[in-house]
C-alpha cells in the first residue's frame, strides 16, 4: 500500500441547469492507491466541507458496478481509463502521483445537467416504458419449466441483460446514440422464447422511442469500448435486422385483421 | 423528472445562530395497539388459502378510485406496483434514485430461493418452511413464514414468464445450486447477477404500467414524514431532491418498501443510500418497531483495506460452494498461502460442522470468522481475514467451469484488491449486511398503523433472528407479488366511497413545515463535523457493542455513548451548500439523524433480550462449545418497540411466538 500525492482534481462545477458551469481545480495528497476513485472524491468533499464549501455532487449508490448510477468522464473517457470497469470499481492504482486528473459529467443532449456532475437519464426509463418488457401479469404465468430455453440462447440473452443502464455508450458516442442500450434491451427479451410474441412491436416501439430523444447511430464503435459490461455491439445488428423485420411483420399482421 | 412535481417553494438558506435540530411534527403516540398477527384459522397448510377465500373484494371499476403510494422501487416495491397497477389502482411510485430500477435489490449476487423440487432431492414447501423457521434461531412466526414457502414457486414461474434470464441446464431446463443452510440444491440463479436480472424483471412489469399511465412515478424524491390522521396512515410528505420542495401526498393506503438499515454500521455491503428514515419516519408516527437488534452480518465480504473506505463488497454466498475456508493453524503465521502446507491449516468450518461444512449459515460462520481472527490467526496485510481459497475446486472442475460459475465475482474481486484468487486465495472477512428486525407488520403486512404497510426487507416478518442465503429476494417478490394485492384489497373494500382527508388538512401542513423547518435547521446549525463523519463515528460504537459479539456492558456503553455523540450532532454539525438544489450533504443529514435513534434502539433491544438467538449473540448466553443459547420459556417472542419521543425511553411490548407445527429444537449444524 502506498499514497499517491499531489494529485490535481480539473472537476466540472455547474450549480444547476441554466448555469453555464466551469472546470475548478483542486489539489489533494495522501490518497492511498487502495482507495477506490469515489472513496477519493469523498475525501475531496469531506475536505471542502471543512473549509466551508459545498461539496461536490455526483451520482453512485451501489459502488460494486451493477446499480449503474455513478456516471464519470474521467479524463475524456466515459468511466476513465480501466476497460470494462465502471467509475465505481476503479481504483486509485491506476493513476499516479502529480497527475491532473478531468472529471466532467456524461455529455449528451438528452442527458441534460442537474448539477456538478450529476445528469438526467430519464429518456433511458422512457425507452423501456415504450416495450422494454414481457406483457405478463402477475398471477397468470405458466410453470416455468414448460418452456426449456437452449443454453446458448440464456446465456446470449443474459450478455445483453448484464446492460446497467449507466449511458457510458451514449456518452461516448460523437452523435449522443444510444443504440447499444437499445439494442441490449431488445435483444435480452427478442432472444428468448418468452419475448417472441412481442417481439416485433417492441423493437419497434423502442427504437422510435430512442430516436425521438437521442443522436442517430453510425457505427463508429466507441460505445462497446466504452461499456463497463463489454457489451458487444452485435446486439445493435440484431436490433436493426430485427427492426426492419418488424416494419414488414407488423405491416402484415395488421393487414391481416 | 416529471413537470408536475413543484408545489412549494424550498426552504432559502438564511443565517441564524447555533440551535438543536428540530424533530418532525409532534409526535402523538398511538392509542394502545395490541399486537395481533391475525394469523388465519386452520391447519398451517390451509391458512392462506383460508385467508384468500374469505378476503373482501374490490370491483374492478372500482379499483381506480383508490389510490395506493408505494414506496421504495426495489424488489418489494416493484413487484407490489405494478401489480396492483395491472389490478387497476391508481398507484404511485415513490424512490429516492433516479431510476426506479437502481434499487438496492439490483445488488443481490447469489440467488433466489423456491421449493421447486427440481432436481428431486427432496425439496418442499414444508422442508423450505422448516429450513426458514430453523434458519432464524425459531424466532419468526410459523404462518407468515408457511405463506413465504408456498408462494415461493409461483416467484419463479413469475419471473421466467418476466423475461429473467436463469441459469440453464444444457437441456433448457433451469439450473440450481445450494445455498448456506440448506441441503438441497433449491437456489435459482442468473450468474452472479440474480438481483440484478430479478430487480429488471419486476422494473420492466412496473415500466409497462408507467408507460400506461396507470403508475405515476416520483424519481428523486424522499420520504420525509408518514401523515396519520384519524389512527391511520393518510399519506406521506416527501421532499424532492433535486428542488428541495416538499409536498404532501395523500391516498387510501400506503406502502413503505424501502429496504434495510444495514448502513446504520456505516461500513456494509449495503449501497451508500440505504437508510432507515421512512421506516423511522412511520415509527415516530405509531408504527412498532420490532426486534431492531437482529442484524445479519455477512461471513465474506472483502476486510476493509484502510481508513477512508467508504463501503465493502459482499463476496456472494454461492463461493462457498466451491471455496474452502481456512486459516493457518499457528497464530501469527506469516508466511504466503502456497507455502502452507495442508496440515498447518485449519479448515475450521469443515473442522466444526462437518455435515454443513463451509456451507454453515452466516451468523455461525461470521462468528467463527471473527473468533479465528481474534485468536491471532487473520491473514492478509492487515491480518484482518480469512481465506476462501478455490485451488481445490480449480483442480477438480478445471479453471472453465469455476470461471462459467463466479468469474464476475473473480473479476470484481480483482478489481478491488489488486490479487487474482485464480492464483492466491480470496480473503473475506464478516460485513453488515442484511437487517431481519424492521417495522412490526400483522399477517397482511400492515403495521400497527391501520392503512400503513411494510415489504421486503423493511418489515421483520419471515427471517426471525436470521436470514439464509437467497432467501431475501424471495420475500421481497412474495410480498409485493403475492401477498399485499390481496390483503390491500381487503383494508380498502370497506372504504368505498368515503371520502379520504387530502392534503389540504391541517395535519400534511403541520408535518410539511416540520420537515421544512428540520431541513433547515440542518442548515443553519453551523458546527464543525459533516455528517459523514458523524455516521462513521456512530457506526464505530454499533460496530464494536451491537455487532458480532455483544454484552451487557457493551450496550450499556454504547448506550451512554451514542446519546453524547447524538447531541453533538445536533449542535456541531456542518452542512454546506443550500436547501434549494441538489445538496448530497444535506439528504445524508437527514438520514444520520435517523440513524442515530434507530442505533440508541438496537442497543436498548439488544440489552433487553439475554438470549443469543441467530444473528443476536450475546457472549453471556452461550453453551460449553461456544454456540448461541437461546432461551425459549423466556424469549420467544417478538419485542415491538413504541415510540415515545425520545427512543431511550420507547416502550417494548411484546408478541408470543406460537409454535404449533415445529418443535422447538437446538438448532444444530455439525
Ligand atoms: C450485496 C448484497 C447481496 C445480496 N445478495 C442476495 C442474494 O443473493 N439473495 C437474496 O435473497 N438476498 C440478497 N441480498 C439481500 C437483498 O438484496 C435485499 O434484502 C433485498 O433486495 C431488499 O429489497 P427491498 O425491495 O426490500 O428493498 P431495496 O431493494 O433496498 O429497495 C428500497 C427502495 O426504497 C427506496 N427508498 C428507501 N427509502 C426511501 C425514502 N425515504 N424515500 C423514497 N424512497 C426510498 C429506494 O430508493 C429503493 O427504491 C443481498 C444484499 C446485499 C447488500
Ligand atoms: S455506483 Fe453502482 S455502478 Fe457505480
Amino acid at each position: 500500500m502506498k499514497n499517491l500525492e499531489n494529485l490535481v482534481l480539473r472537476i466540472w462545477r455547474q450549480s444547476g441547469p441554466d448555469d453555464p458551469g466551469r472546470f475548478q481545480s483542486y489539489r489533494i495528497d495522501s490518497i492511498s492507491d487502495e482507495a477506490s476513485f469515489l472513496e477519493m472524491l469523498d475525501v475531496l468533499n469531506e475536505k471542502l466541507i471543512g473549509e466551508g464549501l459545498e461539496a461536490i455532487a455526483f451520482d453512485h449508490d451501489c459502488r460494486e458496478g451493477i446499480c449503474g448510477t455513478c456516471s464519470l468522464m474521467i479524463d475524456g473517457q466515459p468511466h476513465g481509463p480501466q476497460r470494462g470497469t465502471a467509475t465505481c470499481q476503479l481504483h486509485m492504482r491506476k493513476f499516479s502521483s502529480g497527475e491532473t486528473i478531468t472529471v466532467e459529467p456524461w455529455r449528451a443532449t438528452a442527458f441534460p445537467i442537474i448539477k456538478d456532475l450529476i445528469v438526467d437519464r430519464a429518456p433511458f426509463d422512457r425507452i423501456v416504458e415504450a416495450g422494454g418488457f414481457i406483457t405478463a401479469t402477475t398471477g397468470g404465468a405458466p410453470e416455468a419449466n414448460l418452456t426449456p430455453v437452449p443454453k446458448p440462447v440464456a446465456e446470449a440473452a443474459m450478455d445483453a441483460a448484464a446492460c446497467i443502464g449507466c449511458g457510458a455508450c451514449v456518452a461516448a458516442c460523437p452523435n449522443g446514440a444510444a443504440s447499444l442500450f437499445t439494442a441490449a434491451k431488445v435483444s435480452h427479451l427478442n432472444l428468448l422464447p418468452q419475448g417472441q410474441a412481442e417481439r416485433w412491436s417492441r423493437v419497434e416501439a423502442m427504437v422510435e422511442t430512442m430516436e425521438q430523444y437521442f443522436g442517430s447511430c453510425t457505427n463508429h464503435g466507441e460505445c462497446e469500448a466504452a461499456c463497463p459490461k463489454s457489451i458487444s455491439i452485435d446486439f445493435i445488428a440484431l436490433m436493426n435486422k430485427d427492426y426492419l423485420s418488424a416494419k414488414l411483420k407488423n405491416r402484415a399482421l395488421i393487414s391481416r385483421t | 423528472m416529471s413537470p408536475e412535481r413543484k408545489t412549494k417553494k424550498a426552504p432559502a438558506k438564511k443565517p441564524a445562530a447555533k440551535k438543536p435540530a428540530a424533530r418532525s411534527s409532534p409526535v402523538r403516540p398511538s392509542p394502545r395497539v395490541v399486537l395481533d398477527a391475525k394469523i388465519p384459522p386452520g391447519p398451517i397448510a390451509e391458512k392462506w388459502d383460508n385467508y384468500k377465500a374469505d378476503m373482501k373484494l374490490v370491483n374492478p371499476n372500482n379499483k381506480r378510485g383508490f389510490k395506493v403510494i408505494v414506496v421504495g422501487s426495489g424488489l418489494a416495491g416493484a413487484s407490489a406496483a405494478a401489480t396492483l397497477a395491472e389490478l387497476g389502482y391508481d398507484v404511485h411510485v415513490f424512490t429516492f434514485h433516479d431510476s426506479p430500477r437502481r434499487a438496492h435489490s439490483i445488488a443481490a449476487q447469489g440467488g433466489i430461493n423456491a421449493a421447486k423440487n427440481y432436481r428431486g432431492d427432496g425439496d418442499s414447501v414444508q422442508r423450505l418452511f422448516y429450513d426458514t423457521i430453523k434458519g432464524g434461531d425459531f424466532r419468526s412466526r410459523e404462518g407468515n413464514v408457511y405463506r413465504l414457502a408456498q408462494v415461493s414457486v409461483n416467484i419463479i414461474d413469475q419471473m421466467v414468464a418476466q423475461g429473467v434470464p436463469f441459469a440453464r441446464e444444457y437441456g433448457g431446463l433451469l439450473d440450481t445450486r445450494s445455498c448456506g443452510g440448506s441441503q438441497l440444491q433449491r437456489t435459482f440463479y442468473a450468474r452472479g447477477q440474480t438481483g440484478q436480472q430479478l430487480l429488471l424483471g419486476a422494473y420492466q412489469q412496473l415500466a409497462r404500467q408507467i408507460g400506461l399511465g396507470n403508475v405515476k412515478l416520483w424519481n428523486r424524491s424522499e420520504l420525509v414524514d408518514v401523515v396519520t390522521i384519524d389512527g391511520r396512515c393518510a399519506g406521506i410528505v416527501t421532499r424532492d431532491l433535486v428542488t428541495g420542495a416538499v409536498q404532501s401526498h395523500a391516498a387510501h393506503a400506503t406502502v413503505l418498501a424501502t429496504g434495510g438499515y444495514g448502513n446504520v454500521f456505516f461500513l456494509s455491503t449495503n449501497a451508500m443510500a440505504c437508510n432507515i428514515t421512512a421506516a423511522w419516519r412511520a415509527h415516530r408516527k405509531g408504527a412498532y418497531f420490532a426486534n431492531p437488534c437482529y442484524t445479519q452480518i455477512h461471513p465474506t465480504c472483502i476486510p476493509q483495506a484502510d481508513e477512508t473506505q467508504s463501503k465493502l463488497t459482499l463476496m456472494s454466498e454461492s463461493l462457498r460452494n466451491d471455496g474452502r475456508i481456512w486459516v493457518p493453524s499457528r497464530e501469527g503465521d506469516d508466511r504466503s498461502p502456497s507455502q502452507i502446507p495442508e496440515a498447518e491449516r485449519d479448515y475450521y468450518l469443515e473442522r466444526m460442522y462437518p455435515s454443513f461444512g463451509n456451507l454453515a449459515p452466516r451468523d455461525i460462520s461470521s462468528r467463527a470468522a471473527k473468533r479465528a481472527v481474534d485468536s491471532g490467526r487473520g491473514v492478509g496485510p492487515l491480518k484482518n481475514g480469512v481465506y476462501l481459497d478455490f485451488a481445490a475446486a480449480i483442480g477438480r472442475l478445471g479453471r472453465d467451469v469455476i470461471t462459467e460459475r463466479y468469474g464476475n465475482l473473480f473479476e470484481m474481486y480483482e478489481r478491488i484488491t489488486g490479487e487474482v484468487p485464480y492464483e492466491v486465495p480470496m480473503r473475506v472477512y464478516p460485513a453488515s449486511h442484511y437487517t431481519m428486525g424492521g417495522l412490526w407488520v400483522d399477517y397482511e403486512l400492515t403495521t400497527t398503523i391501520p392503512g400503513l404497510y411494510a415489504a421486503g426487507e423493511v418489515n421483520f416478518a419471515d427471517q426471525g433472528a436470521n436470514r439464509l442465503g437467497a432467501s431475501a429476494l424471495m420475500q421481497g417478490l412474495a410480498d409485493g407479488y403475492f401477498v399485499l394485492p390481496y390483503t390491500i384489497g381487503n383494508y380498502l373494500a370497506p372504504m368505498l366511497n368515503k371520502p379520504i382527508p387530502g392534503v389540504d388538512h391541517p395535519e400534511f401542513q403541520l408535518a410539511e413545515q416540520a420537515a421544512s423547518t428540520r431541513f433547515g435547521n440542518y442548515l443553519d446549525i453551523r458546527g464543525s463535523r459533516s455528517p459523514d463523519w458523524f455516521h462513521r463515528e456512530l457506526g464505530k460504537i454499533i460496530w464494536e457493542h451491537c455487532g458480532m459479539d455483544r454484552t451487557a456492558a457493551g450496550l450499556r456503553q454504547a448506550l451512554s455513548d451514542l446519546p453524547a455523540l447524538y447531541e453533538e450532532f445536533k449542535t456541531d454539525l456542518r452542512v454546506t451548500g443550500d436547501g434549494a438544489s441538489v445538496n448530497q450533504t444535506l439528504e445524508k443529514a437527514g438520514r444520520v439523524d435517523d440513524f442515530f435513534e434507530l442505533g440508541m434502539l438496537m442497543c436498548r433491544d439488544a440489552l433487553e433480550r439475554r438470549e443469543s438467538c441467530g444473528g443476536h449473540f450475546r457472549s453471556e448466553y452461550q453453551d460449553s462449545e461456544g454456540e448461541a443459547q437461546r432461551d425459549d420459556a423466556n424469549f420467544a417472542h417478538v419485542a415491538a418497540w413504541e415510540f415515545t419521543g425520545d427512543p431511550m425511553k420507547a416502550v417494548r411490548h411484546k408478541e408470543e411466538l406460537k409454535f404449533e407445527t415445529i418443535h422447538l429444537a437446538k438448532r444444530s449444524y455439525k
